[in-house]
């Protein structure tokens, strides 16, 4: 059986002393699937997701990235994935150029020109690449810290709420493009997202969160049967409201 | 097409996996010099105060040549305490500039998910302080010699020597400063352009230290400040160069800047713990 991608064992993360953010969570991604974390507002979902990235330290348990211990050989992943979140800017007054000609020189990415040239036309941000970041519209936004995510050909993609602030129509687009990234570069995805729509259509592994624990996963069809709803929207609510679903974790 | 894609992957998994690389530090010192290019306002900034001085110090050391014994046996130690403070403030000043900005572009949670290591981030903040630094200090002390015909590059070694030092020891205080920020947000940003004047007046920069009460001779002389300010009277009263004071002086920049990278890694470390790396900023 190959490793997985991701592994979390017993994961815990205390920033008081309050109930932990994340409390003993566990999980394994095999590679090429796209997997989603969903949950309410504090759920623990980000801070899974940045421990994962090596940006916070866990304050027990086990996370290990492509079979490396995340603490303490992160470098040794970090050129392997990428990230891609709203709510971490790009600094503003410099050209989108110039913010993904830094980003491809930390990778140490060759032939930088080309790569973002090929990602400036497969994102259509091409008529604004030497546009101050600060002066982007949301939606583009969004398009320039994906092209960002997408620089050094991640195996595997961290994406918190990947198509906020796009239109459906580019939100539906920006969607069938991870499709076709995942397929084509043979990557493994880790998304934490409140579109519902969303998540059905790009993940076959939902982990359903609520105040630090797993509270239930399967794939959107099986959360839908289990749930006895017609979608993953009236799932989450059921789940996010029912007081005892936190205190049932599934194992 | 999937071999080549493979080979891509190693090189930049090997490219990532270096402990040290000067092409990320180079691609940090780039972004800095797009942010200061981005803004020509900005660069008369780093201009304005150091010249500023220079004229009212240049102005008042020419009055008092006339009326002060002090003044009239070396007229530039007004001039040159100044611009040397001012470059003392200004390496402080451009490395703490160029961390702030991280700050309000809230980029630190973009840096760290990529292979750039904290100190090849800082080696490019003393770069780029090097920098700032030359542009604020240089056109001032050039702009001295056709003012008050006052060249500090009489001074020869000892400017180089002097400079070096403070340098050191403005990098030492911007690190500890930065550290402070990392662990208490931006509401501690104000320590930027504060923390430095404090030392001022134990620093002895216009006068001897021997104006100070005997008491708090001993604290000024824990700033390698104070023995470059001592040093630089020495050479243009005495004209002679006191490698005692500079020999202690850069003793004493070890130490400030083990203290100054102390406080900024263990910083950096409690901003992993907490979660600050993805949610600092304005």
């Amino acid at each position: 059986m190959p490793a997985p991608v991701i592994l979390v064992e017993n994961l815990v993360k205390r920033y008081g002393p309050g109930p932990a953010a994340v409390d003993g969570i566990g999980f394994r991604i095999e590679r090429g699937t796209t997997a989603a974390l969903l949950g309410g507002n504090g759920a623990g979902k980000t801070t899974t997701l940045a421990i994962l990235l090596g940006l916070l330290l866990p304050s027990s348990g086990r996370v290990a990235v492509f079979g490396e211990d995340i603490v303490r050989h992160r470098y040794r992943v970090l050129p392997r994935m990428n990230f891609s979140s709203p709510y971490v800017d790009l600094p503003h007054r410099l050209t989108v150029r110039q913010n993904l000609e830094i980003y491809a020189r930390l990778y140490g990415i060759g032939r930088r020109r080309a790569r973002i040239a090929q990602l400036a036309e497969e994102l259509q941000i091409a008529p604004f690449l030497d546009r101050p970041a600060g002066r982007l519209s949301s939606g583009q936004k969004t398009r320039v810290a994906l092209a960002k995510a997408l620089l050094n050909e991640p195996e595997l993609l961290l994406l918190d709420e990947p198509t906020a602030s796009l239109d459906p129509d580019s939100g539906d687009w920006a969607r069938g493009y991870l499709e076709q990234y995942r397929a084509r570069a043979g990557a493994t995805i880790l998304l934490a997202s409140h579109n519902m729509a969303e998540v059905e259509r790009l993940c076959s592994v939902v982990m359903m969160m609520k105040a630090g624990q797993i509270v239930d996963r399967g794939s959107p069809d099986e959360l839908i049967r289990r749930y006895g709803r017609t979608n993953l929207e009236e799932v989450f609510l059921h789940i996010v409201r029912d007081k005892h679903a936190a205190l049932e974790p599934v194992p | 097409m999937r071999r080549g894609r493979a080979g891509s992957r190693r090189a930049l998994r090997r490219f990532g996996e270096r402990a040290f690389s000067p092409a990320r530090v180079w691609a940090m010192l780039l972004r800095y010099l797009y942010i200061l290019k981005s803004s020509w306002p900005r660069t008369v900034e780093l201009l304005y105060w150091p010249t500023l001085q220079m004229m009212i110090w240049g102005f008042m050391s020419q009055f008092l040549r006339h009326n002060s014994s002090y003044i009239a046996q070396a007229f530039g130690v007004l001039l040159a305490a100044v611009m040397l403070w001012d470059l003392l403030f200004r390496s402080q000043l451009g490395l703490s500039m160029s961390f702030l900005e991280e700050m309000w572009s809230r980029n630190l949670g973009q840096l760290f998910v990529t292979p750039l290591r904290p100190y090849e981030w800082v080696l490019s903040l003393l770069a780029m302080s090097v920098v700032r630094t030359t542009i604020g200090v240089l056109p001032a002390m050039l702009l001295a010699i056709p003012l008050y015909h006052y060249s500090i590059f009489g001074m020869g070694f000892a400017l180089i020597a002097f400079l070096a030092v403070l340098m050191a020891m403005g990098w030492a205080l911007g690190l500890a400063i930065c550290g402070g920020i990392l662990r208490h947000g931006m509401g501690a940003e104000g320590l930027a352009w504060t923390v430095i004047f404090a030392l001022a007046p134990l620093s002895c920069v216009y006068y001897p230290i021997t104006i100070l009460p005997h008491w708090l001779r001993p604290v000024a002389w824990a700033l390698p400040s104070t023995h470059v300010f001592e040093g630089m009277r020495a050479v243009l009263f005495q004209h002679v160069f006191r490698w005692d004071y500079f020999l202690g002086a850069i003793a004493l920049d070890l130490v400030f800047l083990a203290i100054g990278t102390a406080i900024f890694g263990w910083a950096f470390y409690d901003a992993r713990r907490r979660g600050a790396l993805l949610q600092m900023g304005e």
